[in-house]
């Protein structure tokens, strides 16, 4: 067990390490300094400013100066903006998480809901209905999806205002955002269940006499969560980069739309920064459901 | 009958012999029943019946089939580039920009009243006074075709860096999954954009492929190139240590038959219904990718349209002209659930085992 996490804890980091090294040499390979930019500075001043920002000195060693700085939580300085990038990233971060949160947990508790009723009705109309759903929504792309939430609620029935990031109109994204994990959550839960309401078990219980309820939520529903917890780290991912679709469609001001933003600016010292902060959460939440999952279920004998 | 009775010797009361008179000879017709009536099917054959039982899949196949048609035949039949702005009798019209499905702009009335045929407009035209069918079919051909290459390109790559791990085995399988291990891990979408945007400023955008396809496709294939096969490794692999195991591949490696023979002939033959499955469940994928990407604006290269870049587009006029976000919206839909039914209809014909 603690060989297994060691061992997943391990290659999260060497994840996050590559990703931070293809990031930061990928962005210098880009042209141009930030430097080159709008004035021609005098050779002498440009040499005092590289100098200023390490930029004089070979590439392995600004590389490791920026990961020093990056685990101090110094992302340096948005060249659009001027400001802090951390301080915009957290700021960023707080919106998106609010979003991609709601829409984790109602995923979630939709999706496994949905499963449970497909499978308890087998083949009859619940069960039709919801496949129906499900097959359909698994091949809408977040963004036509969000496009006709916008396009029905807030312009043709006007019951939502359309540039509007407050509280309220948080609603469209959360559903908007949570459409696909949802009919995905669904088929995985519909399955297990399927597969767990066969085994022996079950039938051992239901002889003992528990009723129908206990057999349900205490045998078969415990057995069939294990793979959606393994699904969640994915779901995660799915979700925060649909968030910066969503984002922008319903202009939350969140890492999303920040991210896409600083693309159309080409801020690239912000482009890095998003870039690495994004993967490490993509990362470490990988991590998370893959340690949640040995820990739920004991017979993965963790030989991996 | 009675030949068979007189024929046979006396019968011994306490014999265990079966009393042929308790027999009748089988008739014609029965005797019909025990004749072959097909010639054994090949594996390929019996899963292609399979898969033309299954109505799903028969319509998602029809579906491709009459996309496929749209995307030959309209650019043939219609007057119209996709583009090309649309003039009447040589002279530019102001009044042809976003038009309703099927609307004529003023010129074009006033030509249709001097007698002259206009080919009807059937999506209405763009912003710009485009033919919108020309171009939601032209989208259509860019989404698929990005579809269909990058899964070939997953699937060359996957096929031949699974089989090598998984043939190979041992110290060489471990070290080759740790690195699918750790490709699995990075965020695609990420890399994709950040390719995108790197190979936009660094490509040379005089070199052909770059010309023709824009620096945008370029990343999204390196990206499939680099990322994108490793669940098919994965799966190839697998399949390949299970394959690997059997007497045949025994026999064949003592008589002599080299490492990348046996992949071929023995091995590869044995996974195809995986390869094939994951294939067609890859092309939904990478055009879902191409259409997210397109959407954000760092897809195909304008004037070239991509279903993605046309709803993209579509967003400003909103509130005014909502259809020309659902015509390519509906198609990407379309698409995508034709080919997940279709690799769905592939995989119970071919292989139930997969079913998860």
């Amino acid at each position: 067990m603690a060989r297994y996490i060691i061992k997943r804890v391990l290659l999260a980091l060497l994840s996050i390490f590559i990703i931070c090294l293809i990031t930061f040499f990928t962005m210098n390979a880009i042209p141009g300094g930030p430097f080159s930019g709008e004035k021609a500075l005098s050779p002498a001043v440009k040499a005092a400013l590289e100098a200023r920002y390490n930029l004089d000195k070979p590439l392995w060693t600004q590389f490791w100066l920026y990961m020093r700085n990056m685990l101090r939580g110094n992302f340096g300085i948005s060249l659009k903006t001027g400001r802090e990038i951390s301080t915009t990233l957290f700021t960023c971060f707080k919106v998106s998480a609010k979003l991609g949160g709601q829409a984790l947990i109602v995923a979630i508790i939709i999706g496994v809901v949905l499963g449970c009723i497909a499978a308890l009705y087998r083949n009859k109309l619940p069960d039709r209905i919801i496949v129906f759903l499900t097959t359909l929504f698994t091949a809408m792309p977040s963004f036509v999806f969000a496009t006709f939430l916008l396009l029905v609620f807030c312009i043709q029935l006007k019951w939502f205002p359309v540039w509007d990031a407050s509280e309220k109109s948080l609603l469209l994204p959360v559903i908007s955002l949570a459409a696909y994990p949802t009919a995905y959550i669904t088929r995985l839960t519909k399955t297990a269940m399927l597969d767990s309401l066969g085994q022996d078990y079950i039938r051992t219980a239901k002889a003992k006499g528990v009723r129908q309820t206990g057999v349900i939520f205490k045998h078969a529903l415990r057995n069939a969560l294990i793979p959606v917890i393994t699904y969640i780290g994915p779901e995660l991912a799915y979700i925060l980069t649909g968030s910066l679709v969503v984002e922008n469609i319903f202009t939350i001001g969140g890492l999303g739309q920040q991210f896409v933003q600083s693309i159309n600016n080409r801020d690239y010292p912000m482009i890095m920064a998003t870039t690495i902060f994004l993967a490490v959460i993509m990362v470490f939440c990988n991590l998370l459901s893959d340690i949640a999952y040995s820990i739920v279920d004991p017979r993965i004998k963790l030989e991996a | 009958m009675s030949e068979l009775t007189e024929n046979m010797p006396k019968k011994n009361p306490l014999s265990l012999q079966i009393d042929p008179k308790r027999f009748e000879p089988a008739s014609e017709d029965e005797k019909a029943q025990q004749d072959v009536m097909h010639a054994s099917t090949s594996f390929f054959r019996d899963g292609m019946r399979k898969l033309m039982k299954n109505p799903l899949a028969v319509a998602s196949i029809i579906t491709i089939v009459v996309i496929i048609l749209m995307i030959l035949i309209v650019p043939k039949v219609v007057p119209y580039g996709y583009d090309e702005i649309i003039r009447v009798n040589g002279s530019r019209d102001k009044t042809v920009t976003n038009l309703a499905p099927f609307q004529y702009s003023e010129k074009e009335q006033a030509a249709i009243a001097a007698g002259e045929t206009i080919f009807p407009h059937i999506m209405g035209t763009d912003s710009l006074g485009r033919d919108y069918f020309v171009r939601v079919v032209e989208g259509a051909k860019v989404s698929l075709s990005v579809g269909l290459f990058a899964s070939i390109l997953v699937l060359i790559i996957g096929v031949i860096y699974g089989s090598i791990s998984g043939y190979k085995g041992g110290r060489v399988d471990l070290i080759m999954m740790r690195i699918v291990d750790i490709i699995y891990s990075l965020p695609d979408v990420l890399i994709i954009i950040l390719l995108s945007v790197v190979l936009n400023q660094t490509l040379d955008p005089n070199n052909p492929i770059v010309k023709a396809l824009g620096t945008n496709m370029v990343a999204i294939f390196v990206v499939f190139g680099l990322l994108y096969w490793v669940s098919m490794a994965r799966l190839v692999r697998g399949e390949i240590l299970q394959i690997k195991n059997n007497e045949y591949i025994l026999a064949a490696q003592a008589m002599g038959g080299k490492s990348g023979h046996i992949i071929r002939t023995h091995i590869i033959p044995n996974c195809i219904s995986v390869i094939i499955i994951t294939t067609a469940l890859q092309i939904p994928s990478a055009i879902f990718t191409e259409s997210f990407l397109s959407f954000m604006g760092m897809g195909v290269q304008a004037p070239m349209p991509s279903l993605g870049s046309l709803a993209n587009s579509a967003r400003q006029g909103l509130q005014s002209y909502p259809w020309q976000l659902i015509f390519p919206a509906v198609l990407i839909v379309l698409i995508v659930l034709a080919f997940n039914l279709l690799g769905d209809g592939l995989r119970d014909a071919f292989d139930p085992k997969l079913r998860r």
